[in-house]
């Protein structure tokens, strides 16, 4: 599956999923039925910024503000989503 | 409630994805029991003839914990890190403080999971399930034929499962099908697929029975043949391409036709937690079978001492337990020497190689049970449904049928 991501695109958690910061992980996590992801902290910056009116460029934006001191970042972040639409994480709203 | 109910081959199948990503996500912790497995009564309306529940279950209906006692056990092991909570049984819906559990489990923010057969889910119950939080239903569906449906489940269900998926359905709750898969059904793989598309169903596990408790009890009764599983695997899989995302279907495949076993539970005491209807504390469903190992009780020491110091969970965390061929085989780390229920029941021996492993001293006992599930004889032999009364009998030893060949009864 080609997924491709483009910089207006709006992306939400998909139904059912739960998003939450999970203290005993110390790190942020993805909960659906019958499973659990577990976040590295950049993902779950990602996520975290999906209010289903944000577009992945904000995102992108966002993050760079946030970290100024941050390599190639948005590359990373254009992966996490690539990766978070493969799995069935992620709608698209937009 | 059906062994796969749980997921741990879901669990099994996210861990494997994240460990082929590119780094983004890390592996599930291993050390804390992110799976509270809550078996809330054994008492159960249906009479499944593969349900995994102990044979002698009857013993644990009379002493079931308070909702004080589960209430108190979810806020425990959520300190401990529990995330994922299954609410089952025997059939939850039988107790009618299903829904303080609910509410618990939500203030407590746990992504909560009840299993059912549907039977006692009514639009009140669910309205007051979906208010107080909880977060899927998983319902078990048996066959697309009443005939079968209302066989194997030994009641007559089939019109209440379908009403029942549409009211899931209509509360705005993700559809998760289980179907056990058996000799009697297992021809209308394509038709039940079709039946969980028709429905509206997100998700589908295809379980194929594991043989324990009753199921264990029905094995030549069950067990399809191998041809049967590989062409259902096959329709499985063209089906998952025709649906693609939409509909995810796990098919979860029986352990005695591979040559190696399941690595269970993801491990003894590394993710998952049951909390048994009287209050035991086991690692998995079937630990009660083992010898000389006395589980912990909820009522005594609470769930962080069972969890990290109670020898019971300690007995077989790791891998120092193992012997030959296990100890020096280069695959451990894939199974962990697979069940050690399946290992004891069949062999007599909880720290062999677990049967189902070609390389197991032992494997001709696998062998053995396929054969013996294709002759027709035994074949014949009439299937020893779940009923509180077949369990009296196990309970008390008035009856041993077809348990004597087991080290323990099932
Ligand atoms: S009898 Fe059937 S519905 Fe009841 S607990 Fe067993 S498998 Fe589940
Ligand atoms: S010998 Fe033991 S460790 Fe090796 S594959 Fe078989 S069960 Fe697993």
């Amino acid at each position: 599956m080609e997924n491709n991501i483009q910089p207006t695109d709006i992306y939400a958690l998909a139904f059912h999923h739960r998003f939450q910061w999970e203290e005993a992980q110390n790190s942020y996590v993805i909960l659906f039925p019958e499973g659990m992801v577990k976040l590295h902290g950049g993902a779950g910056e990602v996520i975290k910024r999906l209010d289903g009116k944000a577009t992945v460029a904000d995102v992108v934006a966002d993050l760079k503000a946030t970290f100024p001191d941050a390599q190639e970042i948005e590359k990373d972040i254009i992966g996490m989503f690539e990766l978070a639409v493969s799995k069935a994480w992620l709608r698209k709203v937009n | 409630m059906t062994q796969a109910s749980l997921g741990d081959s879901v669990v099994q199948k996210e861990v494997h994805a994240q460990q082929q990503n590119n780094g983004v996500a890390a592996n599930i912790t291993h050390t804390q029991p992110l799976w509270l497995l809550a078996e809330v009564t054994y008492r159960c309306p249906l009479h499944c003839a593969f349900c995994y529940n102990p044979t002698d279950y009857d013993k644990h209906t009379q002493n079931e914990l308070s909702t004080e006692q589960w209430i108190q056990a979810l806020r425990d092991a959520r300190k401990m890190g529990a995330i994922q909570l299954g609410i089952s049984g025997g059939e939850p819906l039988l107790r009618d403080d299903i829904e303080d559990i609910v509410i618990e489990a939500k203030k407590l923010g746990y992504y909560s999971n009840l299993i059912t057969s549907g039977v006692g889910l009514t639009e009140k119950r669910i309205q007051a399930f979906k208010e107080g939080g909880l977060d899927h239903i998983q319902l078990s569906m048996h066959d697309i034929t009443e005939e079968i449906n209302n066989f194997i489940t030994n009641t007559r269900t089939f019109e209440l499962k379908k009403k029942v998926a549409a009211m899931i359905k209509n509360h705005g709750y993700p559809m998760v099908l289980n179907v056990v898969i058996h000799r009697y059904n297992i021809g209308h793989i394509k038709e039940i697929l079709e039946m969980a598309e028709a429905l509206g169903a997100d998700y589908v596990e295809l379980a194929n029975t594991q043989y324990y408790g009753w199921s264990l009890v029905n094995r030549s009764q069950l067990m399809p043949l191998k041809e049967q599983i590989d062409e259902a695997e096959r329709i499985t899989n063209e089906f998952r391409q025709k649906v693609g995302n939409k509909m995810k279907i796990f098919f979860v495949v029986p352990d005695y036709f591979g040559n190696r076993p399941k690595k269970c539970m993801n491990g003894w005491g590394e993710v998952f937690m049951i909390v048994t209807a009287n209050g035991d504390v086991l690692p998995c469903h079937s630990a009660r079978v083992l010898p000389g190992i006395e589980f912990p009780n909820v009522r005594e020491k609470g769930l962080e001492w069972a969890w990290k110091d109670s020898p019971a969970f300690n007995k077989y965390r790791g891998d120092d337990w193992m012997k030959e061929p296990c100890r020096s085989c280069p695959e451990k780390e894939n199974d962990l020497g697979g069940c050690r229920c399946q290992a004891f029941l069949l062999s007599g021996d909880a720290e062999s190689a677990d049967p189902v492993c070609s390389l197991s001293p032992n494997h001709h006992l696998i062998e053995q049970a396929i054969e013996e599930s294709k002759n027709p004889q035994i074949q014949a032999q009439p299937i020893i449904f779940r009923t509180d009364k077949n369990s009296k009998k196990y309970a008390s030893g008035e009856s041993n049928e077809r348990v004597e060949a087991f080290h323990a009864l099932p």
